[in-house]
């Protein structure tokens, strides 16, 4: 056989199918395109073939750029092959949240107020992930303006949670991690304001972080909360979590608040080694209202995790029942200001109307949904004069407060340990009358927004009746690299348990 | 009259100032005035979703080194807020801009007034950004925005109400201007917008506590201000005079109509609902900043006219007008340093610049001509290649074109005739046509010789030194008399 032949013949034997490569994380797919196994091609029309079979039913996606999409797969792939490209995420599919500024592609934020609004530039994130190679498939639903924990409010309607289409995908990135779960992208990104990110990757069985405050670059994420809001990886296991965050971390001249301290080579943290780590699980956490069997599932985690050789116990953190109304406090006034600027003046819906104060009454009571309106209105309210002090001042008061008690605690301890949620995925279409009751159910991750921390969401189990929970591993600033190595940690003895060690 | 005694006015001023930098506060675009509406943009200064503002240091700095000159305590911590309102000019619907931690507090300016100092002081300055221009386009009955104004940086000084008369805040904005002018930090131009004025007024009867204020806008020149003060003082006395309340409101000047009419009341007033802006860090200045910033501070006004005094000998009336303008303290040293001697240069400015000026209506940094062209021409009469009244006209083709003015005074043939030859032959042939003048001479009328001085420059077209005429003549006549 002459060696040309032997070449082409294992080309062939290797060559996957459709269905092969979307079983593949991303990581695995970048190494299967850089290897020849595959293409960027291939990829993005396997992912595109998965959207047309499936999201008529779930609607992860707002909008799905494949024509776009498919011309980058080519260019990206012959840059591949020309060696211009060699980044481990070269040519993998990837979906954005559809609140990060796409150039050319619109950017809705899920509300009739952006419903045709096409940017005129990228958001750093997204430059960021186009430079290393990946590509662009589409733009992801989500609650309207991130303002929700459900998928549920979105002005295009409800995702649905790919383990069961009745129950919702939780939010406000419910879009992103159902299309993650669903193989409909490799990665995908998302916003985290108050747990955005974390909690629909803990009700659809997919690992999401939100990284330490100042280390994603905002700029062209359209602000929900500026103090908390970050951009984080959702993907299908931690390690492709820390290769996307190697991406998206980094200084950026256009974002002050963008300072990323550390180094980015977070792949270096993923060790199956947590010997030493002093864990804590917050008593408070696990005796509120909380389900059986998320509890379970959770304390099951933290006996895993000491098995490995971490030191995992309880404490008490202190001031918990004050962290819901401080993050609506804040969070609201600050999204009150931010969604000022969307007036029908200069883009977005325009009511018709004559007077300038009756365009812009009109123009942002047709644009806003409910929940929006609800939260400009609060946010108003707690920063009007009279009020300011009682509420707004005393609100970043308590949040003081709530980053001394982290300190204190993370002098204690590497990491806290606790739930994403309460509950599973909710069912669709059962929201409280009351929205405080919704809001209490961000009791586990809005901490880490308001004190700045990395957290991250890992698939710990499922309910009786096949709904995934996620387990939060909480660090302090700036140290994601504990939180990935006691994440990557878990997930293989979870994947031992699952799948029987290999 | 007698009810008008009876009030004292008391006054502060709130100042826009826009800063003289190349880029906008919180973007990289530039500030240049005049270019085609929106093309000055980006998506940071109209408001565009996701985009972020990033402190331009260069603002801090100016901000700090005004601060510095306004005696302030500088804030090592200071903050930006945002000030939430609606209006088609502000892209963000929030005006980016500084309420509960200024960059500078508690400083004063010196004013003189009737030969007397008065210190006012200054309550705190902050930084901020501009809004765009609406124009209203009333054939199509439609407003269009023109962005490029939107975040341009200005400093906002907010005076104590410590002054009472027109007079003293003239004084104030003049010192005001000139101060930031010295410093680079503006330009400082009612007229154009680049420096902006709201009155805050109150009358009272002395000793009594401040009366109700009103806040007049719309002062478009140092003029408008006096008449608005005098205007809005009389209205609020004639008010309480007749037992009627003056009405805290905003009102705004007509220059025209030469009276001011109420904008909105403070029942109207929006409520700004200020918190600070998370988008932006906390502003951190370190000691070593301000003092880097302390030592690079340019010679001011009062340091400027003490350093006149001793090094030139000019008037002080001289020193208080050429200090008076950057442009022209500017002018001054730097044709000085060319090596003009400074009594020529202090005379060129103060006659033939200034008279210039006046008649063009023109500012003193509207200047054109070149400190070095300017000790051209002093030189030139100095070495005596031109007379004074040639000189003047070449000035008045450099005042217009800034042009060399010794290639003028060629091309214009005022340059002085150094042919002797030429002089002597003239004269001859002088003495020789004015045969009785020569007579009236040689019998001592002293008149006759400057008839003969006159008939020679005549002769000569003017292009002759007047004293080598006279040296000449006489040399001439001597030879003459002895002669015949």
């Amino acid at each position: 056989m002459t060696k040309r032949k032997i070449e082409s013949e294992i080309v062939t034997l290797s060559k996957l199918g459709t269905e092969a490569i979307r079983n593949l994380s991303a990581l695995e797919l970048g190494r299967a395109i850089r290897e020849g196994r595959t293409t960027a091609i291939d990829a993005t029309d396997a992912v595109l073939e998965q959207i047309r079979a499936v999201d008529a039913d779930y609607r992860c996606f707002i909008t799905v750029a494949a024509e776009q999409a498919r011309s980058r797969a080519q260019e990206v792939q012959a840059q591949i092959e020309r060696g211009a490209l060699a980044g481990p995420l070269a040519g993998v599919p990837v979906a954005l949240k559809d609140n990060i500024c796409t150039r050319g592609i619109r950017t809705t934020c899920a509300s009739k107020m952006l419903a045709d609004f096409v940017p005129a530039y990228s958001a750093e994130a997204a430059k960021r992930l186009e430079a290393a190679g990946a590509i662009l498939i589409g733009k992801t639903n989500m609650d309207e303006f991130a303002f929700g924990s459900t998928t549920e409010t979105s002005y295009f309607g409800a995702t649905c949670n790919p383990y069961s289409p009745k129950h919702c995908p939780g939010g406000s990135s419910g879009g992103s991690a159902a299309a993650v779960a669903l193989q409909e992208c490799f990665f995908a990104l998302g916003s985290d304001t108050g747990g955005s990110v974390r909690q629909p990757a803990s009700h659809c069985g997919v690992v999401g972080m939100k990284p330490s405050y100042g280390m994603v670059s905002r700029y062209g994420l359209v602000a929900y909360a500026s103090s908390m809001d970050q951009i984080g990886p959702m993907t299908k296991n931690v390690e492709d979590c820390a290769a996307v965050l190697e991406i998206l971390c980094g200084r950026d001249a256009k974002d002050a608040t963008c300072v990323c301290p550390t180094d980015t080579d977070f792949r270096t943290a993923l060790i199956r080694d947590v010997r030493g780590m002093r864990i804590g699980v917050p008593r408070e956490y696990l005796e509120a209202a909380i389900d059986d069997e998320v509890r379970d599932a959770i304390l099951q985690a933290a006996s895993q995790l000491e098995q490995e050789g971490a030191v995992v116990e309880p404490f008490t953190l202190g001031l918990t029942e004050y962290a819901v109304p401080t993050y609506y406090t804040i969070a609201s006034a600050e999204a009150g200001s931010n969604l000022e600027r969307f007036d029908g003046i200069r883009y977005g819906h325009r009511a018709q109307e004559e007077s300038l104060q009756k365009l812009y009454t009109v123009s942002r009571s047709e644009g806003f949904g409910t929940e929006v309106r609800r939260r400009i209105l609060l946010g108003t309210f707690v920063l009007s004069a009279g009020y300011y002090d009682a509420y707004y001042l005393k609100a970043q008061k308590v949040r003081n407060r709530l980053v001394q008690t982290f300190d204190k605690a993370f002098a204690a301890y590497d990491l806290i340990l606790s739930p994403v949620a309460p509950t599973a995925a909710p069912v669709l279409g059962r929201s409280p009358e009351n929205p405080v009751e919704r809001y209490l159910e961000d009791v586990y991750t809005i901490c880490a927004n308001l004190c700045g921390l990395p957290a991250i969401s890992v698939p710990c189990g499922e309910t009786k009746q096949g709904l995934p929970i996620g387990l939060q591993l909480m660090g302090s600033r700036f140290r994601e690299k504990t939180v990935l190595q006691a994440a990557f940690t878990y997930e293989q003895t979870r994947k031992e348990k699952l799948y029987g060690s290999k | 009259m007698g009810a008008n005694d009876a009030y004292e006015t008391v006054i502060g001023l709130e100042v826009h100032v826009e800063l003289a930098t190349k880029s906008k506060i919180f973007c990289a675009c530039s500030t240049e005035f005049g270019a085609e509406p929106n093309t000055q943009t980006c998506p940071v200064c109209t408001g565009m979703p996701g985009a972020l503002p990033v402190l331009n240091r260069r603002v801090l700095e100016h901000a700090i080194a005004v601060g510095l000159a306004l005696h302030c305590e500088i804030a090592q911590y200071s903050r930006f807020d945002r000030k939430n309102y609606f209006y088609p000019d502000n892209p963000q619907n929030y005006q980016i801009s500084q309420l509960y931690l200024p960059i500078c507090r508690n400083g004063y300016v010196e004013i003189e007034v009737q030969n007397r100092t008065k210190r006012i002081g200054i309550h705190e300055m902050h930084m901020e950004e501009d809004a765009g221009k609406l124009i209203h386009d009333e054939t199509n009955a439609r407003t269009l925005i023109d962005y490029n104004r939107s975040g341009v940086p200005l400093l906002e000084i907010v005076s104590e109400p410590d002054m009472r008369t027109a007079e003293e805040v003239i004084a104030y904005l003049d010192n005001l201007r000139l101060m930031i002018q010295y410093l680079g930090a503006g330009d400082c131009k009612l007229q154009e917008g680049s420096m902006r004025v709201d009155v805050n007024l109150s009358v009272r009867k002395p000793g009594e506590a401040l009366g109700t204020r009103t806040e007049m806008k719309n002062l478009g020149s140092f003029r408008a201000v006096r008449r608005a003060i005098e205007a809005e003082s009389a209205r609020q006395i004639a008010l309480l005079s007749s037992g009627e309340t003056v009405r805290q409101e905003t009102r705004r000047w007509d220059e025209g109509k030469n009276q001011s009419f109420s904008m909105r009341s403070k029942e109207d007033a929006d409520d700004y609902r200020y918190f600070p802006d998370p988008d932006l860090l906390p502003i951190v200045v370190s000691r070593e900043m301000i003092e880097q910033i302390r030592a690079a501070q340019p010679e001011l006004r009062a340091g400027k006219m003490e350093r006149y005094r001793t090094e030139y000998a000019i008037p002080e009336y001289d020193i208080g007008i050429i200090t008076g303008s950057k442009a022209l303290a500017d002018l001054f040293e730097k044709t000085i340093a060319l090596g003009a001697e400074p009594k020529q240069v202090s005379n060129w400015i103060m006659g033939e610049t200034l008279r210039l000026l006046k008649k063009n209506l023109l500012d003193p940094e509207e200047l054109v001509f070149s400190p070095f062209h300017l000790k051209e021409l002093i030189a030139m009469v100095e070495e005596k290649s031109v007379n004074l009244s040639s000189a003047k006209l070449i000035f008045e083709e450099m005042f217009e074109n800034d042009i060399d003015p010794r290639k003028c005074a060629e091309e214009r043939g005022l340059l002085i005739q150094r042919d002797d030859g030429l002089l002597r032959r003239t004269i001859e042939e002088v003495l020789q046509n004015n045969e009785k003048s020569v007579a009236d001479y040689k019998n001592g009328k002293d008149r006759a010789f400057g008839f003969l001085v006159g008939q020679t420059m005549k002769a000569m077209k003017g292009k002759a030194d007047p004293a080598v005429v006279n040296r000449m003549l006489s040399e001439c006549l001597e030879k003459w008399i002895n002669c015949t």
